[in-house]
């Protein structure tokens, strides 16, 4: 394993990058309607930023930022978000996944509606696929043990 | 035995380039994948989901259970990465 | 869909897919990989199939050279044959 060294130009320069790609992975998974991209993309995006976190300082700092539990917890929660979604769907007496009967509860029309549903999806995809990235290179770099990886 | 993996290496990619043949021209608008359900899409995604972007549309709306079942999947995933691999230090 | 270009990328393609698993060094091996995929997203997007192109590239080039090469650090760096 490499020695543990602290750079300071590539701590600065990631601090200084890493909004910008956060906010360039939101834009593609909120934009997936109009243009390419989606939750699948934006979700990498999001936790590639994170990973460039975990290169450039260490794999406490990062866990001091975004600990395990709530990791884990947002791998649970994108799925969530899809599934409660075509559960609403069934509620609201339409199929499972049938985004038209949401506007019983949006304010807007039926065609509207299902814009609306395909954007709540790809929320949902996009939070399950960050933790999911960030949890298997966590695993993957420090051997499951999450004390050291590259740095 | 080097040999024989470069035979089969070089028959499989003999198949492969004759299967090529009967291949559809690039962007054929007769061929079988443009004529069945792809002109539905095409006219009807933008009237009946108002997302301008058709393979949102298509993925996240009419094949909805598909993206499911591919999230699930990556869910699986992680969830087998860290049963197998994690190791909580004492 | 220029032919030309096609042909460029494609020759790259396949340079890049045979170095890739024909190095000795592991390291360099996941990084030519890397490029692999870059030239396939290259031409996906040249063939017009932009979201395609947008998943090779965030996933392909970006996402899983980083495991590969989390993979490489925590085994060896040199092929056995």
């Amino acid at each position: 394993m490499i020695a543990h060294f602290e750079d300071v130009i590539i701590q600065t320069v990631c601090r200084i990058l890493l909004p910008f790609i956060q906010l360039y992975g939101l834009y593609v998974i909120a934009h997936g309607h109009h243009s390419p991209g989606g939750g699948f993309q934006g979700g990498v995006i999001l936790g590639a930023s994170f990973i460039l976190f975990c290169v450039a300082y260490d794999i406490k700092e990062a866990k001091r930022r975004m600990s395990e539990k709530l990791d884990t917890m947002f791998c649970s929660l994108g799925l969530i978000i899809y599934s409660g979604i075509g559960i609403i769907c069934l509620v609201l007496g339409g199929n499972y996944l049938n985004y038209s009967r949401l506007h019983h509860i949006l304010p807007v029309n039926p065609i509207d509606a299902r814009s609306m549903g395909i954007l709540g999806i790809e929320i949902g995809v996009g939070i399950t696929v960050m933790a999911v990235m960030i949890s298997l290179f966590l695993n993957l770099v420090s051997s499951g043990e999450h004390e050291e990886g590259l740095q | 035995m080097k040999l024989l993996a470069l035979l089969a290496v070089c028959a499989t990619g003999a198949l492969l380039l004759y299967g090529t043949v009967d291949m559809p021209d690039w962007s054929d608008p007769h061929s079988p994948a443009s004529i069945h359900v792809s002109p539905r899409y095409i006219e009807k995604a933008m009237e009946e989901t108002a997302v301008p972007n058709m393979v949102t549309s298509v993925l996240a709306d009419y094949r909805g259970y598909d993206t499911l079942g591919e999230t699930v999947i990556i869910f699986t995933a992680a969830m087998a990465c860290i049963l197998l691999i994690r190791r909580p230090r004492k | 869909m220029i032919w030309q270009l096609d042909l460029i990328l494609l020759v790259f393609v396949i340079v890049c897919a045979v170095a890739s698993i024909t190095v000795k060094d592991l390291l360099s091996s996941a990084i030519i990989f890397g490029a692999y995929s870059f030239f396939m997203c290259l031409l996906w997007a040249e063939m017009g199939s932009v979201d395609v192109a947008f998943t090779e590239a965030s996933v392909g080039a970006g996402i899983s050279t980083v495991f590969f090469i989390a993979a490489v650090f925590q085994t060896t760096r040199r092929t056995k044959d």
